[in-house]
């Protein structure tokens, strides 16, 4: 990849990355995640944890349902969410003892705008030729500037000890553990000997539903349509739509109620689309502070 | 049992067992000292150009020595902030300008060789025009070194940081000013740093003014600068800064000691706002709400 | 029912959901809200040990509403059979059937037969423990001189026939009885009964999928008996769609009980010869044939195995080395052999493939029974708590065990894991897969086979020169095989070969049906007969199921002879139709006079519907072209039990051996033939004393008793410690924090576990009293990555008497907040 490969993205028009492989441009692939068919099996994470060789992320109990990987990060690239609720799976609620129990299989959503990939200074994150987004761990120096850009929250580094709400004030100069940032590869790797990825055919259920972005969204559009049909409380596309706040996700999912509930925003933006308000703010500011400093000596040069 | 919610600004907010959406920065405490350092090295170059147009040789040389202090300290503090410290260089594979910290290290790398330059040429008085050439150089870069850092985090998901775009390179780059100005003042003899205690004045006024206007605008999601670490830092800038500034106002001029003190007191205010907007950061994405509640608020003004 | 299939067997699941997104109506009837739950369009809440209430229910409804299939039932079942004068029901006994004997704490069971017959009782003193469902086919004869009942009804209106005795039996399984017994709502109940019979009939079935939450009780059998019942009411066996279906255990648990693992079967279900039945093997094929059906040819599966086994020593004249096989005289099932050890009685023990110290009811008696044996040892993948018992366990923590004063000599041998070697596996489904070595096992790691052909082989070896007729048995026995590799790993082919067996030519036979009984046969066990067809493993086929028929007839093999679905012609009608076009799936080709369809027929290929055994028939011969249950010696589906369990011949609800409910119907409370062994270490909890209901389970994130998984990271991780689920309502009553500690008491032990309160576990409302109800997972121990407090060490070893399993779904317990005291 040439160095300034990533240009297309600074450009940050949709699916401009395609422009920058040429003829070894692929169809884009991604995810359609259909929870209302997840039964909580976890085999997606542990699958995907298996075939990339991923550190276990600690044995802590939660008492959050039966979920005790929490949240995505460095260790684990797949999560599965539980929500237990006084709520009927579908139709109204008679006797008013109706349960249902919500799982989710969350994953690096791998933007049409890609905040981690915009950000990144090295160009160690990159646009493949299938349009997902990789973090190149050869070139990766731990800059950490991906981590708070993704508005997802699925980007970490790897064993770093983490920040105290009281710091020492001063610098900490020892080396890290690892130090560089892990997430979702889409499983890269398999893709190029034509497999999908490890999450996906572990998944008994077909809940991850891995193929061409287009194909799965009118899938996606179809199942929706059913369960509407079928009277399915809150059943919603999350990320299917190309217009929203990052343009779409190559992994978006069918959600049974809002996406917080799953602790996803409910209508991320890619923080770069507000750069060039940022820019303009920093050259004025910027110009101000020469003014400034001119001002200074306005009243006399000592 | 049920997915945890937690009460925001009056509004019933959901979110998954009250776990943060986004991920809290990974940086470590060489971040804000840098931006501190950062801030300083360029407004102190510009400072001390203008003191050589203006005919001020002392404030001219400190300011030049100053900014070249600066440049020396802000890599070291950026590299041993890095997962992978060795990988530095990496972060000239490629120039973005969606990516602040790639722009930003082209900058300081740029300002650092011209500062270092003239500093060098200005110690061994020797090629006066290369050093007028290097000088100039430096100070032009010195304005957006010493507010880039503003876009650095405002191009991040962390509500506090974004959603300030607008103001924060004011609040950074009158820092920057407010820090140049105090140091020359504790560095020079009163009646060469007249423009330098101006500088300090000014800086701290406006960079007090930007701050209230930020927090304003910022209104529920501001909240961290009013609680924990982000708020005891934050009052601590507000104190040490105006005290500092109205020192140097009414005595600076007259007792080296106060103008000491004063420019100490400045410093030390201007380091711990630095303190107080990074330590924010964290406090914001650690909270679900400051996610949800203004995603939320966008999507029901649709 | 009694099954969390979800969870439990997750890649099978897939097909509930196919079928639920194709418009099925899936239902789910579990104590606790469960992942299956969740999946489900409805969930029923019942009281743990409840189901037969539940099912007598249905039982009742299809019967008051006569929505049951007439024209299956008259003919396809026993329904219209007159059953003997003598025979009295528990509707009449308080109770009890009739044969009660108070002193033995047995029944007679003489008095449940047909009328007109008389059942053959097994021999031997000590039959309670040694006969039963799984002692091979024990029942299957009914005492039956010929292929038909004496005497029918086809009418079903004889006071005394099974429909009648069925129908009085029930009778009083009312919605509000169930409603009441089960603490659900009689809406749910309805909601759910009417749900099976609307899947009843030409048109339609509907299947019932259980597993060891219906097992795992003192009245295990009689709730799958009660299941049963219902299928054959509506038809639904046979048939595409219908079925009771088990979900089973370990990979390959069912290949373990067609190979025979258990105590009181040879392979292929054949029973175990009793040392108290002299007049070998005449006497023996005498007490195991029955004169009509398949079991007719037990001569046929008994001599070819013991060909298989002794090869060329067997012989006519010596009864084809019969009396080599052991003989059993008493229980000898795990429970009964660790009692044994306390006694002192055993001396050395072998553990492969287990792991007691955790994973067997009242774990802390095991524990104890191993630390009083000379000799252990325990082949397994990683150093469980059954090894390690003797310095880490709750018994050394506290103190009452001190390792220095153990005997016990432990011997650690590694296994490898599946994967490490070829082999098959035997699904639910009787579909054998086979599957490949992956990698080689690591450092010492052998495979089982490696380990007893090897062991097998220095035995005979030591016994070489013994003149001791003792040693025949070993001595005669085709032991070698070929071998591969460095460390001469045996053929596991060879051994699948060996149990399809060879015609006198040593050529592989084609099936069963060819075996002989004159030794001119072998084969390992005739329910495999075919799986090496034409000397090939089918059980290696792996045809991807788009590519070919319906059955997926290509797709490995089962048994018997490669069938999918077994007793099919019942899925044809009467005359041999199919039911109707949507469910045809076997029927009679009248051209070509044969059985032809979608599976392998399951009936003899030429006999036609309407054939009738001519007088004297023998075997096969003598069952009915109408009787699809080919198994039985009347060929007829049994709604009403003759001969072959020790319990009743209908279920009956009985309160589980620990309950806090009085039973609604008798004054005798629980099962009175449950097996007991009254030990100190196995006492019973007082009802005020131990007020909840408690039920044990496994979740997805673990496997039984941990081996496999509590020392996998990837796997600890997901679920890192042991907890209880309680409904919010007991943990207020009791004080419970949420994430916090309780400490669960039983009177045989206490564990403790962290608090997981939610509303998926459902409380008991019954008579405005409210009986709340505590689920605990059974996975944790001592030992691996994540450690925590066995369940088993609460429950008690009360059993069914008729397959020994022990009753670990339904017991009390009490609760408290905080740790356990140390
Ligand atoms: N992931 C995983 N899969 C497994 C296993 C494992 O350990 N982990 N074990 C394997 C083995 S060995 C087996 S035997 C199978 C067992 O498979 P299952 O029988 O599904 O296993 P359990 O979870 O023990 O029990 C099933 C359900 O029975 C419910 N239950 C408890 N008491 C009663 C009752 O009185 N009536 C009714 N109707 N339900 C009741 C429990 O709440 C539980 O949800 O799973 C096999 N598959
Ligand atoms: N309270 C309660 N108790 C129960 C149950 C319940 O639901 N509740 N369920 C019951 C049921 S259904 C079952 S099946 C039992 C299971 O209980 P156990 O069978 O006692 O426990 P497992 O962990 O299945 O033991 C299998 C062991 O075999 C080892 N192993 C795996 N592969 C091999 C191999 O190839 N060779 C050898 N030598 N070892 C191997 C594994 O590491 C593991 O330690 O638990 C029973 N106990
Ligand atoms: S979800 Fe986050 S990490 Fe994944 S592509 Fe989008 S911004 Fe990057
Ligand atoms: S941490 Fe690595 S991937 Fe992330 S922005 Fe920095 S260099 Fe790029
Ligand atoms: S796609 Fe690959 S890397 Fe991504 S979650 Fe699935 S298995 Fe893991
Ligand atoms: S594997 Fe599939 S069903 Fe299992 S948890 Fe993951 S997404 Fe859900
Ligand atoms: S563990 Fe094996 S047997 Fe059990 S469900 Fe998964 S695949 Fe099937
Ligand atoms: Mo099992």
């Amino acid at each position: 990849m040439s160095d300034f490969a990533t240009l297309a993205d600074i450009t940050g028009e949709p699916d401009g990355w395609a422009e920058t492989y040429g003829d070894e441009t692929k169809p884009r692939m991604g995810f359609f995640t259909d929870t209302s068919i997840c039964i909580g099996c976890k085999a997606c994470e542990v699958a995907c944890k298996e075939w990339n060789v991923i550190p276990d992320d600690g044995l802590v109990w939660t008492g959050e349902s039966y979920d005790h990987t929490s949240t995505l990060g460095a260790n684990s690239w797949r999560h599965v969410a539980f929500i237990e609720q006084r709520k009927p799976l579908r139709g109204e609620d008679e006797d008013g003892d109706a349960l249902r129990w919500l799982m989710s299989s969350d994953v690096c959503k791998h933007c049409t705008h890609a905040a981690c990939l915009d950000v990144c200074p090295t160009g160690s994150l990159f646009r493949t030729e299938f349009g997902t987004v990789v973090v190149q761990e050869d070139i990766c120096n731990g800059c950490g500037y991906c981590v708070p850009a993704c508005p997802f929250g699925v980007l970490d580094k790897r064993h770093l000890p983490r920040f105290e709400p009281s710091p020492d004030l001063l610098p900490v100069f020892e080396k890290k553990e690892d130090g560089r940032v892990w997430k979702c590869t889409l499983c890269y790797d398999r893709m190029h000997g034509g497999h999908e990825p490890a999450c996906a055919k572990a998944c008994p259920t077909d809940s991850i539903q891995f193929g061409e972005l287009d194909e799965l969204r009118e899938r996606a559009d179809q199942r929706l349509e059913k369960l509407q049909a079928e009277g399915w409380n809150g059943a919603q596309l999350y990320g299917r739509d190309p217009e929203d706040g990052v343009g779409g996700f190559g992994a978006f999912f069918l959600l049974l109620d809002e996406p917080e509930v799953y602790g996803l925003p409910p209508d991320p933006v890619v923080t770069t689309t507000n750069l060039p308000e940022m820019w303009t703010a920093a050259a004025v500011a910027a110009g101000a502070l020469i003014l400034g400093v001119l001002g200074a000596f306005a009243g006399g040069s000592r | 049992m049920t997915d945890g919610s937690i009460t925001a600004v009056g509004s019933e907010m959901r979110s998954y067992y009250g776990r943060p959406i986004l991920k809290e920065p990974v940086w470590q405490p060489e971040i804000p000292w840098y931006f501190f350092a950062g801030g300083l090295a360029g407004a102190s170059s510009l400072l001390g150009l203008a003191a050589r147009a203006a005919g001020n040789e002392p404030l001219a040389k400190a300011g030049l020595y100053l900014s070249a202090a600066g440049d020396a300290v802000s890599p070291a503090l950026l590299i041993s902030d890095l997962g992978r410290p060795e990988r530095f260089l990496n972060m000239l594979r490629v120039f973005k300008v969606t990516s602040p910290m790639s722009v930003g290290t082209w900058i300081l790398t740029a300002s650092g060789a011209t500062t270092t330059l003239a500093a060098g040429l200005e110690l061994l008085d020797r090629a006066p025009r290369l050093k007028v050439l290097s000088e100039t150089m430096s100070a032009v870069l010195g304005a957006p070194l010493s507010v880039y850092t503003a876009t650095l985090v405002s191009d991040t998901a962390i509500p506090v940081w974004h959603e300030a775009r607008r103001e924060l390179p004011f609040v950074f780059g009158a820092s920057s000013a407010a820090s140049a100005g105090a140091a020359a003042a504790v560095v020079l003899a009163p009646e060469h740093a007249g423009p330098a205690r101006r500088l300090a004045v000014g800086g701290v006024a406006v960079g007090n003014a930007a701050m209230v206007a930020m927090q304003a605008r910022l209104g529920m999601v501001g909240e961290p600068y009013r609680r924990g670490e982000a708020g005891k830092y934050n009052a601590l800038a507000k104190v040490c800064t105006l005290a500092g500034a109205a020192v140097l106002r009414t005595a600076g001029k007259r007792s080296r000691v106060a103008a000491v003190v004063g420019g100490g007191l400045v410093l030390a205010g201007e380091a711990a706002l630095r303190w107080s907007v990074f330590t924010a950061g964290f406090q914001s994405a650690r909270d679900p709400k400051y996610v949800v509640v203004p995603q939320r608020e966008r999507v029901s003004r649709g | 029912m009694g099954s969390n299939m979800a969870e439990n067997h997750p890649v099978g699941f897939q097909w509930v959901m196919e079928a639920r997104e194709r418009g099925a109506k899936v239902i789910h009837v579990d104590p606790r809200f469960t992942r299956t739950s969740a999946m489900t369009s409805k969930w029923v809440g019942i009281r743990a040990g409840s189901d037969i209430a539940f099912l007598g229910g249905i039982i009742n409804y299809i019967l008051e509403n006569e929505r049951w299939f007439d024209e299956y039932v008259k003919t396809y079942t026993n329904a219209p059979v007159i059953v003997d004068e003598k025979y009295e029901d528990t509707e009449d006994l308080d109770g009890f059937f009739s044969g009660w004997d108070p002193d033995e704490g047995e029944y007679d069971i003489t008095t449940w037969a047909y009328k007109g017959t008389t059942p053959q009782t097994a021999p031997g003193k000590k039959s309670s423990h040694t006969r039963g469902e799984q002692s091979g086919h024990g029942g299957h004869g009914g005492g039956l001189s010929h292929g038909e009942p004496p005497e029918e009804d086809e009418t079903l209106r004889h006071p005394r026939c099974i429909f009648q005795i069925l129908k009085r039996h029930y009778a009083r399984y009312t919605p509000e009885f169930v409603a009441k017994t089960c603490g659900c709502s009689i809406d749910d109940f309805l909601e759910v009964a009417e749900a099976m019979c609307a899947n009843s009939g030409r048109e339609r079935t509907g299947s019932i999928v259980y597993a060891v939450g219906w097992t795992q009780h003192t009245v295990g059998v009689q709730i799958i008996r009660a299941a049963a019942i219902i299928q054959l009411l509506l038809g639904n066996v046979g048939r595409p769609g219908g079925g009771v279906m088990a979900l089973r255990g370990h990979a390959s648990i069912q290949g373990s009980t067609d190979i025979a693992t258990l105590f009181n079967i040879l392979p292929g279900y054949l029973s175990m010869p009793q040392s108290a039945q002299k007049g070998g093997l005449k006497k023996y094929i005498e007490s195991a044939t029955s004169p009509a059906g398949w079991w007719g040819r037990t001569d046929t599966f008994i001599v070819s195995m013991l060909k298989a086994w002794w090869g060329a020593a067997a012989t006519k004249e010596n009864d084809f080395c019969f009396e080599y096989l052991p003989k059993i005289d008493d229980d000898h099932s795990e429970y009964w052999t660790f009692v044994q050890m306390l006694e002192g009685n055993v001396k050395g023990y072998v553990v492969a493939g287990e792991n007691p110290a955790v994973g067997s009811a009242n774990s802390k008696l095991h524990r104890r029974g191993l630390a009083k044996l000379d000799w252990l040892v325990v082949r397994d993948l990683v150093e469980i708590e059954t090894a390690a018992f003797w310095y880490d366990s709750p018994e050394i923590e506290s103190g009452e065990l001190r390792p220095e004063e153990i005997p016990t000599e432990v011997f650690f041998l590694p296994a490898s894991s599946h994967v490490e070697k070829d082999g098959s596996f035997t699904n639910t489904q009787r579909l054998v897969q086979w599957h490949y070595k992956a990698v080689d096992p690591r450092g010492d790691c052998r495979s089982e086979l490696w380990f007893y052909y090897h062991l097998g082989l220095k035995i005979r070896e030591r016994l070489k020169h013994s003149q001791d007729p003792k040693n025949r048995p070993i001595l005669d026995l085709t032991w070698h095989r070929p071998t591969h590799g460095e460390h001469e790993e045996p053929s596991a082919e060879a051994v699948l070969a060996e149990m399809n067996g060879w015609d006198d030519k040593g050529k592989a036979l084609p099936d069963y049906k060819q075996l002989k009984a004159d030794g001119s046969t072998s084969s390992g066990c005739w329910l495999y007969c075919g799986i090496y067809a034409d000397d090939v493993n089918q059980a290696t086929r792996k045809k991807p199921r788009w590519e070919q028929d319906y059955v997926a007839a290509e797709w490995a093999w089962s048994w018997p002879m490669n069938r999918r679905l077994m007793y099919n012609r019942a899925s044809a009608d009467p005359a041999g139709e199919p039911w109707s076009v949507r469910k045809q799936y076997v029927w009679w080709d009248a051209k070509q006079k044969k059985w032809t369809g979608k599976d392998v027929p399951d009936f003899d290929e030429q006999k036609p519907p309407d054939y009738e055994p001519p007088e004297g028939a023998q075997g096969p011969d003598a069952i009915r072209g109408d009787h699809p249950f080919i198994m039985q010696s009347d060929g007829q589906g049994w709604i009403y039990v003759p001969q072959g369990l020790l319990d009743g011949p209908l279920p009956t609800h009985y309160e589980p051996h620990e309950s806090p409910f009085q039973n609604r119907l008798y004054s005798q409370s629980a099962n009175p033939r449950r097996q007991r062994f009254d030990r100190p270490e196995d006492p019973v909890n007082e009802p005020d004393a131990y007020p909840y209901v408690v039920t044990t389970y496994r979740l997805t994130e673990h496997h039984t008793a941990g081996g496999m998984t509590r020392f996998v990271p990837y796997l600890s991780e997901l679920q890192p410690a042991m907890f209880c689920e309680v409904h919010p309502d007991l943990a207020r009553e009791c004080g419970l924090a949420h994430g916090g500690w309780a400490t669960i008491v039983t009177s045989r032990s206490s564990i403790e576990a962290r608090v997981l309160v939610t509303d998926r576990i459902k409380p008991i409302r019954s008579n405005g009293r409210v009986v709340h109800q505590v689920g605990l997972p059974y996975h944790w121990g001592s030992r691996g990555l994540t450690t925590g407090g066995s369940a088993n060490d609460l429950t008690h070893m009360t059993l069914d008497p008729n397959v020994h399993i022990q009753e670990v779904k339904a017991l009390t317990c009490d609760i408290r907040p905080g740790r356990r005291s140390r």
